[in-house]
């Protein structure tokens, strides 16, 4: 995995809660056996007037412009904001695989829903919670200022505004170390395979049943 | 050592390592697989030369991508098709236990699992799929996981994971007639919201608990993740057992007592203390219909449409076509489901088939369909002629899978269109491109199929 290391990025809103991982990614592209390619697809339905199918090129679709990331002004933006329970629903991995390949490095909501915010950090992408009266002064920031950028330092966890001030978040330490190293987690899980081993032949003694092949 | 909610007992008896950072090794009884988020975890293991740690601990089938009708002729859709393909031939690679489409056992995953006693009481069970919540009422530790996590469960067994919170949601009192599971935990969303268990596993216990068949148990824990828990589980009781013995994967004999004895001690201690605590009548629970765009948006059948003003309100009712104070009822159905991971069991078709019992569908529906959850549950309905009363009533009786839940094959709505559906999700398009999905329980669809509009289902069983 990509090492995550402290940037400067444009952020662009999406004010709505309860984004749900079928808005972020529509089902039909879930029919990819890849894990690539998903960016043009972020957000289909909201992003295009027509209907999206897997394949289909993205370049000559017709655009909603009203849809906050199809204006200009947040072209190339690689921060997300947004609001509570972002990313509820299924537990696609391909919603973190689209928002990273559109482009996004980090997300920003008062809470995000627990599978998605596990599976941003198997995918190099920074999910960071801040409380609702911060994310709101976000929100003002971004509308209020074409351009709105923020620099992230994850080894220190501050968000550093450009008028000086800053904004510090928690995370948890492990994940913190995986991604700033890039860490392929079962390379990690494989370095305890004694200790697995160990578990799994008591673990066999007490539960001799579950240990029984599925023959079909 | 204090008292432990029955969370914590199978959270510790699977924990492999825990560090001063609370982050845990969890060693995975079982996972199950199927095609949609499989292929890129078989692709990693290739890529990384790596092999399965426990290959027959895994039970693959296809589900979300299959066809509900003349599956005989194959997978129309090619991209569908090659999904599935890819399942087969991982499967074969990575010698996982596959139950192949044209196997009588196909079926959906979380269907399967309990129907064939390879989800078991005490497991740890994962799943690339949110619903796999399902299996918690067979007091088993069951949660959804990303493409990522299921590589890692495949390659070492356990996945890291940081302990949930506990919470429980006690049910008083006693279901009305004509209010089901499904509408139970519909209005369990309702009040609690679509994250108010986020970060924590919910225990659903009590009297209207404790009374439910397994199935029903199911159709709760099924939908734990609509209000945002990853894990939902129910303590093992008699039923339970009773539900497990003499399943295809069920231990026997003398393993079987073994197991039974340590089952029986899968419930929270009584002076267990919960992190959240939430309290329902069940005696005052209504049949629930969601008018929304999120599982939280539901409403009592009969009651008004919400007012404009609340949060996100707009958005939803504009995206559903219907106006703020106004009633369900009056507007017309388009398409009717019955299936899905939810409500696909035998005791989900057998109440349906008793409300369209000698009725039709209205004609201004346009499609009816019942999508049994598994070829077990379709051949036991026929042995009971369920589907001559579907047929013969003007619903199409399909072949099992995920289907119109969250059209990924064929079976979808077309934009504008409204169904009654017995699913989980009424997110925006999740029944295909601006389809309109109101969430009812098994009953109301089936009244719902017969009026072409919303009624109050207990005025139809009180007519009886």
């Amino acid at each position: 995995m990509e090492k995550f290391s402290n940037f400067n990025g444009l952020v662009a809103p999406i004010d709505r809660a309860n984004v749900d991982t079928d808005a972020i990614i529509p089902k039909q592209f879930l029919k990819s056996i890849k894990r690539t390619g998903f960016g043009p697809n972020l957000f289909d339905e909201w992003r295009y007037l027509d209907k999206g199918e897997p394949g289909m090129p993205c370049e000559n679709r017709p655009l909603n412009s009203d849809f906050v990331l199809n204006q200009n002004r947040y072209n190339g933006a690689s921060i997300l904001l947004t609001q509570k329970n972002f990313g509820c629903g299924s537990s696609r991995e391909h919603a973190p695989w689209a928002i990273k390949d559109f482009g996004f490095r980090v997300l920003i909501a008062p809470s995000f829903a627990d599978i998605f915010y596990n599976n941003c950090f198997k995918n190099g992408l920074l999910p960071i919670v801040l409380d609702d009266t911060i994310i709101n002064d976000l929100f003002e920031s971004v509308y209020g200022t074409p351009g709105f950028e923020l620099s992230i330092d994850l080894e220190n966890q501050v968000i550093q505004l450009s008028n000086g001030e800053s904004i510090s978040f928690d995370i948890d330490i492990y994940k913190k170390f995986c991604l700033m190293n890039g860490l392929d987690e079962i390379g990690q899980t494989m370095e305890k395979k004694e200790k697995i081993q160990l578990f799994e032949q008591q673990h066999k003694k007490l539960n001799p049943w579950t240990f029984e092949d599925l023959v079909i | 050592m204090g008292a432990k909610t029955l969370y914590d007992k199978l959270w510790e008896s699977h924990l492999v390592h825990e560090d001063k950072n609370g982050n845990a090794l969890l060693y995975i009884d079982r996972q199950l697989i199927h095609e949609v988020t499989s292929p890129q975890a078989f692709e990693g293991l290739r890529q990384a030369n790596r092999k399965p740690w426990r290959a027959s601990a895994n039970l693959a089938v296809a589900d979300h991508n299959i066809p509900t009708k003349n599956r005989d002729q194959g997978i129309a859709d090619p991209v569908s098709a090659l999904q599935v393909e890819t399942l087969v031939n991982n499967c074969e690679s990575f010698g996982v236990p596959y139950i192949p489409m044209d196997d009588g056992r196909q079926g959906i995953v979380h269907v399967v699992g309990p129907e064939q006693g390879a989800t078991l009481p005490g497991m740890t069970i994962v799943c690339g799929d949110s619903h796999t919540a399902t299996h918690g009422a067979l007091g088993a530790l069951a949660f959804g996981i990303g493409t990522s996590e299921v590589e890692h469960g495949l390659v070492t067994q356990c996945l890291i994971q940081t302990k949930s919170k506990n919470m429980r949601v006690k049910v008083d009192g006693q279901l009305q007639k004509g209010v089901t599971a499904k509408d139970l935990v519909l209005e369990i969303i309702k009040k609690i919201g679509t994250a108010g268990g986020t970060g924590h596993t919910i225990e659903f216990a009590g009297r209207a608990i404790e009374s439910m068949s397994i199935e029903e148990r199911m159709t709760v824990c099924n939908m734990a993740i609509e209000a945002g828990a990853r894990a939902g589980l129910i303590a093992v009781d008699q039923k339970t057992i009773e539900y497990v013995n003499g399943r295809p994967f069920a231990p026997k004999g003398g393993m079987w007592e073994k197991a039974v004895l340590y089952w029986q001690t899968l419930s929270s201690d009584s002076d267990a203390t919960f992190d959240k605590e939430v309290v329902f009548d069940a005696a005052n629970i209504k049949p629930q219909i969601t008018w929304g765009t999120s599982p939280e948006m539901g409403i009592n059948v009969g009651e008004p449409i919400p007012k404009m003003g609340k949060d996100g309100i707009e958005n939803a009712l504009d995206y559903m076509g219907i106006n703020d104070g106004g009633s369900l009822s009056d507007y017309p159905l388009d398409k009717i489901f019955i299936g899905s991971c939810t409500n696909s069991r035998i005791e989900d078709l057998r109440a349906a088939a008793e409300i369209v019992k000698g009725q039709k569908v209205a004609d201004t529906i346009k499609l009816a369909m019942v999508v049994p959850g598994s070829g077990e549950v379709k051949n036991q309905a026929e042995s009971e002629g369920l589907d001559k009363i579907f047929v013969e009533a003007g619903f199409e009786w399909r072949d099992p899978g995920c289907s119109m839940c969250l059209a990924m094959n064929a079976d979808r709505l077309d934009p504008g269109e409204r169904c009654a559906s017995t699913s989980n999700r009424n997110f925006e398009g999740r029944q295909g491109q601006g389809g309109r999905t109101h969430l009812v329980s098994p009953i109301m669809a089936a009244a719902a199929a017969i009026h072409g509009h919303f009624v109050d289902v207990r005025e139809i069983i009180g007519n009886d």
